[in-house]
């Protein structure tokens, strides 16, 4: 399938301009731009300290880049200006949800209560502020039973139902990554940004990974990833975009990405004698040596 | 065995006295709790908060006998109603102009703010209202005595069941309100996580201000309680209340509900204990020495939970 921006059937969910954010004198994201294809799985890679996460920070509110636009074009709102947004906003107006690369769950609630917490202004609206809670009221009843429904419908897609009244900081590492991924589901995101889903999960669970993001590429979530496991951005990403040093250095689908010579120059360094991580000798080894 | 008799009234009384006086100071530990809970300060004005819902009881009552109210249970109502609601608007507005524009500030600040904020509503309250004690009169008299044939009776006063009653009803309702609902949900997620709750949209401002709200209406319902149980009130009864609540709170392990209760009710039998069979002068010596050995030995308090690493 060919992958282009532009053609109207699948108009780009979210464009960004001419990004640059700095801490002092280090740049971590140079003047980068780029889209991300509505319904299409989105792989930013490219070397430690390349600026990836730093993005995810500036499009989930937690830094404000300091030049640059990051416009989601949502389908009921419009164009919405992310950096714009007071952070809590960028879940509830704009539908972006993310994962950490160190996993941040509530540790100390329930897998369940994660999950509805995730819902919770969806609840708030009905129980106007507690209020008719403290009631019982049947919309606040309703309400919550659509919230818990949900929540169950994640946990099973994720393979976590037996464990919904489990203190969550008492998972399993894997289990947790799943979770994290579950909750970021149930605020019903447009765009899903997931940092380093498949770090520590071994082949199968991986290989489940995959699965579940393929389908949620086809129930309609665009999925931006941030993963340093070749063979998983190989085998799902439609398209990727390569940092190196804060700047945009490749883009493409990930067929031209893994013979791309700049590419390869970043993850092995000026050096041709230096030897390659074997995360990288599995999957570019062949064809990048090859271009090399 | 007559003297066992009278012994066991003095005590049971020394109980019936302690635990009200400790609900007293397990409802405003609930505010110092709550909000260190979500943000890890100690709130300094609480104990102001506290006073000013002793004060907001005394002119709602003032107010009633000037409308002309006779009914008891509606004079207890209006106060109770009011003292919440005048109470719960000072609470926010604290937070809204002492701590929220430090939010982002270094740790310190918004705690010399809270001080600062501490000494402004007494200065305000001693201004425009005087520096002289407000008496209250009697609202509720009378009470069930028992083991009167020990020489010593017992006596409940009907507003010492009043103030349990009411104390119960609040801890039942809040706890319910963090445990199961949507605004406590988001409570929780915020103490855990504020920055991960933000992204999951929960509005992290709205909810420390609510937070700030339920602690100052716990602290209204302290004010009026001891507003009715001692009759007086004036500018400087909070700080040493505040003192007390902060050290129940502590002592219940900081960030715990049932930790701030039991911590209040706890001092509370200890100092009406002391004072009773030890000396009264005392008895702030006694409460403080059992913190220090609590501490000591559970540096988390009774019911805290030991520090996980945060980062």
């Amino acid at each position: 399938m060919q992958i282009t921006d532009q053609t109207p059937s699948t108009p780009p969910l979210l464009e960004v301009e001419h990004v640059s954010m700095r801490f002092g004198g280090l740049v971590a994201i140079n003047d980068l731009s780029f889209t991300a294809t509505a319904r299409r799985i989105t792989a930013i890679i490219g070397p430690n300290g390349a600026g990836k996460t730093t993005l995810f920070n500036c499009l989930t509110g937690f830094y404000r880049p300091g030049v640059g636009r990051m416009t989601l074009h949502h389908p009921v709102r419009g164009p919405v200006r992310l950096e714009r947004l007071e952070g809590f906003r960028v879940a509830r107006e704009a539908g972006v949800a993310r994962t950490f690369q160190n996993i941040r769950l509530f540790p100390r609630m329930s897998v369940l209560e994660n999950l509805i917490v995730a819902q919770h202004h969806v609840l708030m609206r009905a129980s106007v502020c507690t209020i008719a809670g403290l009631l019982g009221l049947s919309r606040y009843r309703r309400a919550e039973a659509h919230a818990v429904g949900k929540a169950r419908h994640w946990l099973e897609r994720v393979g976590l139902v037996a464990h919904a009244d489990r203190e969550a900081g008492t998972l399993p590492y894997g289990d947790q990554r799943r979770l994290e991924i579950a909750r970021a589901l149930c605020t019903d995101p447009l765009l899903l940004c997931l940092d380093e889903p498949a770090a520590g999960l071994d082949p199968r669970e991986s290989q489940d990974l995959n699965r579940l993001l393929r389908s949620l590429r086809a129930e309609g979530v665009t999925i931006l990833l941030i993963e340093h496991d070749m063979s998983v951005v190989m085998e799902i990403s439609d398209k990727v975009v390569v940092l190196d040093h804060g700047q945009k250095i490749a883009v493409g689908p990930p067929a031209a990405i893994r013979t791309n010579p700049a590419v390869i120059r970043a993850y092995l360094g000026e050096e041709e004698d230096e030897p390659l991580p074997p995360e990288i000798t599995g999957a570019i080894g062949e064809e990048g040596k090859a271009h090399g | 065995m007559i003297d066992l008799y009278r012994e066991t009234a003095i005590f049971l009384q020394q109980l019936v006295n302690g635990i009200t006086i400790g609900a007293t100071y397990g409802l405003i530990a609930i505010g110092y709790t709550m909000v260190y809970g979500i943000i890890g300060m100690i709130n300094f004005a609480h104990g102001e908060i506290y006073m000013i819902g002793a004060f907001v009881a005394v002119m709602t009552y003032v107010v009633m006998g000037m409308l002309g109210v006779q009914s008891v249970p509606l004079a207890l109502l209006a106060m109770l109603g009011v003292g919440m609601v005048v109470t719960a608007a000072y609470g926010w507005t604290v937070e809204r102009i002492a701590y929220r524009p430090l939010r982002r500030s270094f740790r310190l600040a918004p705690l010399i703010s809270a001080i600062g904020m501490s000494i402004a509503l007494q200065n305000y309250v001693q201004i425009t209202q005087g520096a002289r004690v407000k008496p209250l009169p009697p609202v509720l008299p009378g009470g069930i005595h028992f083991l009167e044939e020990t020489g010593f009776g017992v006596k409940i006063t009907w507003l010492q069941i009043f103030i349990w009653t009411v104390t119960v009803a609040l801890m039942i309702v809040f706890t319910w309100v963090v445990a199961r609902t949507a605004l406590g949900r988001q409570q929780r997620a915020c103490e855990q996580d504020q920055l991960m709750a933000a992204l999951v949209g929960v509005n992290v401002d709205r909810i420390i201000s609510l937070t700030f709200v339920m602690g100052a209406v716990l602290a209204a319902v302290a004010g009026l309680i001891v507003t009715l149980q001692y009759g007086v009130v004036d500018f400087h009864i909070g700080f040493l209340a505040g003192v007390k609540a902060f050290t129940a709170a502590v002592l219940g392990g900081i960030g715990s509900l049932p930790g701030a209760m039991l911590g209040g009710l706890l001092i509370g039998l200890i100092e009406t204990f002391w004072a009773a069979y030890f000396s009264g002068a005392y008895k702030d010596v006694a409460t403080f020495g059992i913190l220090v050995l609590v501490l000591l030995f559970r540096p988390t308090g009774l019911l805290g939970r030991p520090e996980t690493e945060k980062v």
